[in-house]
């Protein structure tokens, strides 16, 4: 059996040298793709994900379209070397298809849906490397890779991982932590009107940690909400004729 | 497929027959082509490749396999091509399309040929268990020419990988132990003919105009891999043309991106 690490020292630091409420360095791009009508790539540690949206565009198969609001559709996607393991299967897991399901609810009363009837609006994620929270990652580019599209939206929702490791609440766990840790629980958030748009969580808390750990994920979603709108900032600013990624641009604490 | 692409395909013959191509190039000119290597850490190799507007990333996992029966002294060598519905309107999530299963094939018949890697040293101390390396062309953002793109990202993220460290008949990803042993550097070149022009690194909107189109891998001494594709034919004397022209340029992306190959 493997041995646990010791996710906290006695000085209360994390493996990687973080306090209990510090995120990760992140760093939002939008606008990294030609093709795609929005699109956003996200570093979030060592995650790098990479968000495209087409729409609102024709919904093809035509029989799944609504006559009142624009059908929004969502695919998370995990590439087969996204992480340290070994090679992985190309195609849907369990896992991934509820994190597409889910994604897309999150967004579901967010898009301003009512606007396109009989349209299709599709969100692509593709997790290009992955190291914990990825879903909360590619909830906060899809914001932006939606806003990118020109897609009405009600508010912009930003999201964070809180959970319990050594018996202590923490703000955005890394993939060890959640791994080797006792509760995982994703939170995403509207920035403006405070709603909770995605809440999971595994693990045993108590009410206490839960409010805890609320506090921490509201807090966060604020630094990671001026991400966003930097983001989007620079892509309206940019001289750049050009849309590219770069996979190594680099990150920042906040 | 959208209906102003097919208009476009009007102007591009147009702008042919004048000598000119849509976005100002020459007819045997490439897109402006730029290489980020080392972008996937988390990959024991990695590379994204930009022509044009066009973004491919290939990524080199290492594993292990049992060999083939027909070659137990060799490691093992698997490509396969994604066509992301992110890099496409058209492109479409489920099961590998027969685009993207052609272009793995293609790539993959490219840098084994020009045994880029030498198989042999992927053998272990155990006959049963040999290295395999699982190549995957990640297609990000297409604007035509992805043989071109995904050759070029292959190949520099098989010169940047490393193996991990190998105990007990298990790889240890955390360690990586020494860098993969590569020599030759196959890089393809893809033409195209429309109505008699053949011109070099077609777009997207090219390639629907094209019939037919070639792509000719070339290491700086042989030709590697070769796959004429869409409708349409080459006379004798075009092919050969053609095969002088992708060593030209082959060598001339080989100096651009600081490639050498190894005897």
């Amino acid at each position: 059996m493997e041995n646990i690490p010791k996710l906290l020292d006695e000085q209360g630091r994390r493996i990687d040298g973080r306090a209990v409420d510090e995120l990760r360095p992140i760093s939002i791009k939008a606008g990294v793709l030609n093709n795609a009508d929005g699109s956003a790539f996200i570093r979030w540690g060592n995650n790098k994900i990479l968000v495209a949206v087409y729409g609102p565009r024709e919904c093809i198969p035509k029989h799944e379209s609504s006559p009142y609001r624009a059908q929004l559709r969502c695919r998370y996607n995990m590439a087969p070397f996204c992480s340290l393991a070994e090679h992985g299967k190309s195609g849907p897991s369990r896992r991934s298809m509820e994190l597409s399901k889910i994604i897309g609810e999150t967004f579901e009363k967010v898009v301003i849906t009512e606007n396109f009837p009989k349209t299709a609006i599709d969100i692509f994620i593709d997790v290009l490397q992955s190291d914990g929270g990825t879903r909360c990652a590619a909830v906060t580019a899809t914001t932006v890779a939606l806003a990118d599209a020109g897609i009405p939206l009600k508010d912009m929702v930003a999201a964070v991982a809180v959970g319990k490791i050594e018996n202590k609440v923490v703000l955005d766990l890394s993939k060890d932590e959640d791994n080797f840790g006792q509760s995982d629980n994703p939170i995403a958030i509207g920035v403006r009107d405070e709603q909770i748009f995605l809440y999971q969580m595994d693990g045993l808390l108590t009410k206490e940690e839960i409010k805890e750990g609320l506090r921490m994920a509201f807090a966060a979603i604020k630094k990671i909400h001026s991400l966003q709108l930097k983001a989007l900032e620079e892509n309206y600013t940019s001289q750049e004729h050009q849309k590219f990624i770069s996979l190594n641009m680099p990150t920042f604490k906040i | 497929m959208e209906i102003i692409r097919e208009i476009n395909g009007e102007l591009i013959k147009n702008l042919l027959k004048q000598g000119k191509r849509a976005d100002g190039r020459g007819k045997l000119q490439y897109r402006k082509i730029e290489v980020e290597k080392n972008v996937i850490d988390n990959a024991e190799g990695s590379a994204l490749c930009r022509l044009g507007n066009t973004q491919v990333l290939a990524a080199v996992k290492i594993g292990l396999a049992a060999p083939f029966p027909d070659r137990p002294d060799e490691g093992v060598l698997s490509t396969s091509a994604e066509f992301t519905p992110i890099a496409a309107s058209h492109f479409e999530p489920g099961p590998p399309s027969i685009d993207s299963i052609e272009l793995a094939r293609v790539v993959d018949r490219g840098i084994r040929s020009s045994e880029i890697v030498d198989l042999k040293k992927l053998t272990t101390s155990n006959p049963e268990l040999v290295k395999a390396i699982y190549l995957d062309l990640w297609i990000i953002d297409y604007d035509g020419n992805l043989f071109d793109a995904s050759t070029i990202a292959a190949v520099v993220a098989l010169k940047n990988t490393y193996l991990p460290k190998l105990e007990n008949d298990k790889l240890i990803y955390e360690e990586r132990v020494e860098k993969l042993q590569t020599k030759a550097c196959p890089i393809s070149c893809t033409f195209g003919k429309i109505e008699n022009h053949i011109i070099l690194d077609p777009t997207f909107d090219e390639e629907i105009s094209l019939s037919p189109m070639i792509t000719i891998t070339t290491t700086s001494n042989h030709v590697c891999a070769v796959q004429k594709s869409k409708g349409g034919g080459f006379s004798k004397n075009e092919l050969l043309e053609l095969v002088d022209l992708a060593f030209e340029k082959g060598q001339e992306i080989r100096q651009l991106l600081d490639l050498r190959e190894l005897d």
